[in-house]
């Protein structure tokens, strides 16, 4: 850097005021990132324990769901269920963070009252979705 | 080449002489992702696969092969330029992003082709395992 004067500089971050469209931006990164590594791992866990065989399979749902055998839950059920109710939220909120950007790119929604209205609803509805996911499962089960 | 302009040649390229590919696979694999995992999270939670069996007299059909397969495809493709533009823009040595590039290169195609090779093994294997 040469030149130190008293150049103006870039606005960052923090000076502007949070809004949900800033929200809903760096939730659909996190989320998507998040996916990537642990979703896609998970994923190939599944499918590496499948293709290895019935031994193999059921190891992995026993670590990850319920072992067939007992009737309480382990650790890592608890662990497992957690990740996959936090994958579920993270698939919901960037699959709708992604519809929202779809839209966007069409070059709809950038008048400032529809912009915030389609990210308010961004972030609430995958919560929503979770929850009723979540909802079925458990009671089909119980 | 020797056909056309040179404006012709260049257009759409852009300064980094990709152009727009990366953009337009983004979405398109977005859209892909979005159908096919609807209908995996559909397929697991309406179906009981606690038993290997149960899952291997799925995965062995066509009908669950093919899209598994392809949203395999379609999600590391896009996982893979996600995780580029992250590295992108938050690993700011030189060295360090070079390194995180290849690693993510190596990650992405390596758990794709795992994916396939463990999709391909359970459909062609599959009934002969469970017919026993």
């Amino acid at each position: 850097m040469a030149q130190t004067g008293k150049r103006p500089l870039s606005p960052h971050l923090q000076v502007y005021r949070w809004g949900p469209h800033m929200l809903v931006s760096i939730l659909h990164r996190a989320m998507g990132d998040g996916m990537a590594i642990v979703g896609a791992l998970l994923f190939l866990w599944w499918l590496g324990a499948a293709a290895s065989g019935p031994e193999a399979y059921q190891s992995f749902v026993g670590i990850i769901w319920q072992a067939p055998d007992s009737a309480s839950l382990s650790v890592t059920n608890w662990i497992g269920r957690a990740v996959l109710i936090g994958l579920t939220l993270a698939f919901f909120q960037h699959a709708a963070s992604g519809i929202r950007h779809l839209l966007l790119d069409t070059g709809a929604g950038y008048e400032l009252k529809t912009n915030r209205s389609w990210s308010v609803i961004v972030a609430i509805l995958p919560a929503l979705f979770t929850a009723i996911l979540w909802i079925a499962i458990f009671w089909g089960a119980l | 080449m020797g056909s056309g302009t040179r404006l012709g040649r260049v257009r759409g390229l852009g300064s980094a002489r990709t152009g727009t590919h990366h953009w337009t696979m983004q979405r398109v694999t977005a859209i892909a992702n979005l159908a096919l995992m609807v209908w995996l999270i559909v397929s697991l939670v309406t179906s009981d696969f606690s038993t290997h069996a149960d899952l291997v007299r799925w995965l062995s059909k066509p009908i669950a092969a093919v899209p598994m397969a392809l949203l395999a495809i379609s999600v590391f493709t896009h996982l893979r330029l996600g995780l580029t533009v992250l590295i992108e823009d938050y690993v700011h040595g030189e060295a360090a992003k070079l390194a995180s590039l290849v690693a993510l290169t190596f990650y992405s195609w390596g758990g794709l082709i795992f994916a396939l090779f463990c999709i391909a093994k359970i459909a062609f294997a599959g009934v002969a395992n469970v017919g026993q």
